[in-house]
């Protein structure tokens, strides 16, 4: 039996052009790309040099300090650049595919034992779908969980709901959970209050929570904190949903699939909607297919976390949307003074608080410059944690690791800080905050 | 408007690179006060909520207004008022009037000039220093000090007290954001105890100066509703009159009414924190209630009387009300975690009754109640987190 969590805290952005359910397929792009930026906590060592032929599954660039943790290739091709930035820094590896896939073979067959799954799952790449809390990084593949947490909610804005990309792959999925049901003592699977479909609600050998309320209860920080909190010593796992179907797909196969359904979402553009992507692909001519004319963010991500890519930029391996709002343009005259009609705020210092369910089709527009903590109580309003987010916040800023570790720094990823930025009256950047507070206290640690 | 960015287009080089450069913070306000700028949101989220720090803060200045401009009438009425010049019974109609305004304005503006010269003046010296824009705080402490100043302050005073306030009460501990006490309040105390003479005592309300065939009228007090109370345990002045605001006090402080309107209002947008304000209620209430149950063991007659004025006179005179909605809530200063705004609120009421009712030398206990919770208000935080972080120690353990 279920149990359900009512989330008080939060907020779901009002925003224009949240994607139908309907799914495309976006044709494959002739160019790939891996970014070493996106897996956070590696620091990559090449594998491959620029013209080697490569085949999907097989390994780009692995772990210096772990070199079992493997970034593969999505498809077969050729190494065509290897794009390196400042001291040598590796930015990007960009790969050539073949028209038609040809996949490394890892051997299909389910696994018996915790170890023959791990050796798989790192030799397929498909490890790198696997997020360990605290410090929101790649799992330690030595590392016991307590538990491993899979997502399936989607309540951050135009988010991808699992049942649309589950649809087709619930073999691949109830295998994904088998195999993670090696690697811990607990699954848990969370899932909307009102979720019906079926390969979640009836998933074997998991551990069902339901949440309601407003973003963030879809993040698995919230779901953690309900369940099992988090104490100092403890680990646990997290993923989406769908890469339990990505990891279940390894295992039937024998070959490493990113393929993935994705949401498209954001007034950008002309027609909303879902699409069957493969990791890493170039979005360049996706975007001039389905995205009107004129200036644009392009977010591999959502709005509230992910990365801008421009125009002609690639998908993240493990990206799980795709959003594209304007870029915002020009100054606003006296916008601080004029009561603010169309002006979207949490805040009813706008006259806008007049017209409450209207929709926004908002700007990457900061709004203001940044300035010092001055206004307190705002982040609380949706921050739904037992935790006092600005004093934390202090405590990341003036590097005391002690009080970020007693403040509860554990219990929280950059993502659970997003809304809180967007709030935010001084335009601090929270979540590079939290993320430079959490690498700062792994490196104290390890 | 394109004329106007043409304007800053053109001076920026001189400030930016030319001779002019310790000016380039002020260029800076100014320009983003006509526009908010073009900047994106480059890290984290991608969009973002319209509000800002300038947002913030005129949404206090609009609240201030109201009271503002009554203070501004009420300097006038009380002016003609002390020289017998006004008809009784023409009622609201003696009030608001063109000669009560210009009177009131013409000592009230002025102070108000030389606030915001003085402060941004020390505040665009610093930005220039520490290299960091102009905050905006300062936008509403400039009003808030001559709100709080008596009519007849001599200018270089308010100056005095400002730059005091600034320097010592904000930049030395590291400017906006990091300050311990509310840096209105600092140049209030300053003034307060710099120059006494002039910032207490029966003749500093009302401004009494007379023309050629005028004179002060027969039996007339300068006092305040508080300063009656504390040397008789008595006042002349109706309860109703005062929640209107038509008594001598402060500029800004005297109409109960108009500050109500504005503590709405800033409570409605979400700007000021209603459980300052409500904990603020509820610690006068009740203190106002104690000393009503130990008014008959008071030794002396005029004590007894004062404590025994039923508890919501204490909301309507002296300066709690604006205290309370204005000065109390300034989130930097106050406490900053929820439970603790509770506690700062409640303590800011009760200890500013208590002051004003037993030491008759500070009618205005809602000053010293503020500064002191100001200095407590850290202490208050640290203890509802130590809370947290114990429970959180706990469940580890368990």
């Amino acid at each position: 039996m279920s149990k359900t969590h009512t989330i008080r805290k939060g907020l779901n952005l009002p925003l224009v052009g949240a994607p139908s359910a309907q799914v495309d397929e976006a044709p494959l792009s002739a160019s790939f790309a891996l970014n070493p930026e996106e897996f956070t906590g590696l620091s990559p060592k090449l594998a491959v040099k620029e013209g080697d032929a490569i085949q999907a599954g097989q390994c780009i660039f692995h772990d210096k300090k772990d070199p079992r943790i493997q970034v593969t290739s999505p498809v077969s091709g050729t190494v065509k650049a290897i794009v390196r930035g400042e001291k040598r820094r590796l930015l990007q590896v960009v790969l050539a595919a073949d028209a038609s896939t040809t996949y490394h073979n890892f051997g299909k067959g389910m696994p018996s034992t915790a170890e023959e799954a791990k050796d798989k799952l790192l030799n397929s790449g498909a490890w790198t779908a696997l997020e360990m809390r605290p410090y929101g990084r790649i799992a330690n593949p030595d590392d016991q969980p307590k538990a491993i947490f899979v997502n399936g909610m989607a309540t951050a804005p135009f988010a991808t709901e699992a049942s649309v990309a589950l649809a087709g792959k619930e073999e691949a999925f109830a295998a994904g959970l088998e195999v993670l049901g090696l690697l811990s003592p607990k699954t848990v699977l969370s899932l909307e209050a009102s979720e019906s479909f079926p390969a979640l609600t009836q998933a074997k050998g998991v551990e069902i929570h339901r949440f309601a309320g407003k973003h963030p209860a879809g993040n698995t920080s919230v779901h953690i904190a309900a369940v099992s909190p988090l104490n100092k010593g403890e680990v646990v796992w997290t993923l989406s949903a769908q890469d339990v179907a990505l990891i279940g797909t390894v295992f039937l196969t024998g070959e490493y699939h990113c393929d993935r359904v994705v949401a498209a979402g954001g007034s950008g553009f002309t027609n909303p909607r879902y699409f069957r992507v493969r990791g890493g692909m170039n979005l360049e001519s996706f975007f001039q297919a389905e995205v009107k004319a004129g200036s644009f963010r392009y977010i591999s991500g959502s709005v509230l976390t992910g990365a801008s890519i421009g125009a002609t930029g690639y998908l993240g391996v493990n990206a799980q949307q795709i959003s594209v709002i304007p870029e915002g343009q020009g100054t606003d005259f006296l916008g601080w003074v004029l009561p603010g009609f169309g002006k979207y705020s949490v805040s009813r210092t706008f006259f806008s608080f007049l017209t409450p369910g209207k929709k926004y089709d908002l700007t990457t527009k900061l709004n203001g410059e940044e300035r010092a903590f001055v206004v307190t109580g705002q982040y609380d309003q949706v921050f739904p944690f037992d935790i006092y987010p600005n004093q934390l916040l202090k405590a990341v800023w003036a590097k005391d690791l002690e009080k970020m570790e007693a403040l509860g720094i554990y219990e929280v990823t950059p993502e659970d800080f997003a809304l809180c930025e967007v709030v935010c009256t001084s335009k601090q950047p929270l979540q590079q905050m939290v993320r430079e507070g959490l690498d700062l206290l792994y490196t104290e640690m390890n | 408007m394109k004329f106007i960015q043409n304007i800053f287009d053109a001076t920026r080089p001189a400030v930016t690179t030319g001779k002019l450069k310790p000016l380039y913070p002020l260029h800076n306000a100014l320009e983003t006060m006509m526009f908010v700028p073009d900047h994106n949101a480059h890290s984290g989220a991608h969009v973002r909520d319209a509000i800002d720090l300038k947002r913030t803060m005129v949404t206090v200045i609009f609240a201030l207004v109201p009271a503002l401009i009554f203070g501004i009438f009420n300097g006038g009425y009380q002016h003609y008022k002390a020289l017998g010049l006004l008809n009784d019974a023409m009622g609201w109609g003696q009030f608001f009037t063109v000669d009560n305004f210009l009177f009131g304005a013409w000592k009230i503006v002025p102070m108000i000039a030389v606030t915001y010269m003085a402060g941004l003046g020390v505040e665009i010296y610093f930005a220039g220093i520490n290299k960091h824009p102009v905050n905006e705080g300062f936008l509403v402490s400039g009003l808030l000090i001559p709100m709080t100043m008596p009519i007849d302050m001599p200018l270089w005073m308010v100056a005095i007290s400002t730059i005091f306030a600034v320097l010592i009460g904000k930049e030395v501990f590291g400017g906006t954001g990091m300050n311990l006490l509310n840096p209105a309040l600092t140049a209030r105390a300053f003034a307060f105890f710099a120059y006494p003479s002039f910032m207490s005592g029966d003749k500093v309300w009302i401004n009494t100066t007379t023309e050629a065939g005028q004179a002060v009228v027969d039996g007339f007090s300068g006092a305040t509703a508080l300063g009656q109370y504390a040397t008789s345990g008595t006042t002349t002045f109706s309860a109703w009159d005062a929640f209107l605001g038509l008594i001598p006090g402060s500029i800004g402080e005297t109409s109960t009414l108009l500050i109500v309107l504005g503590g709405i209002y800033l409570i409605a947008t979400g700007i000021g924190s209603w459980k300052i304000m409500a904990g603020s209620t509820l610690g006068a209430i009740a203190m106002g209630l104690i000393f009503n149950a130990a008014a008959p063991h008071m030794l002396t007659e005029a004590q007894q009387n004062f404590m025994s004025i039923p508890f919501y006179y204490h909301l309507v005179f002296g300066s709690w009300a604006f205290a309370t909605v204005f000065m109390a809530t300034d989130p930097v200063s106050a406490a900053h975690t929820e439970r603790g705004k509770w506690i700062y609120g409640f303590l800011v009421g009760f200890l500013g009754i208590m002051i004003r009712v037993f030491n008759p030398a500070y009618p205005e206990g809602m000053m010293l109640a503020i500064l002191f919770m100001n200095v407590m208000a850290p202490l208050i935080d640290h203890y509802v987190v130590n809370a947290n972080i114990q429970k959180r120690l706990k469940r580890a353990k368990a």
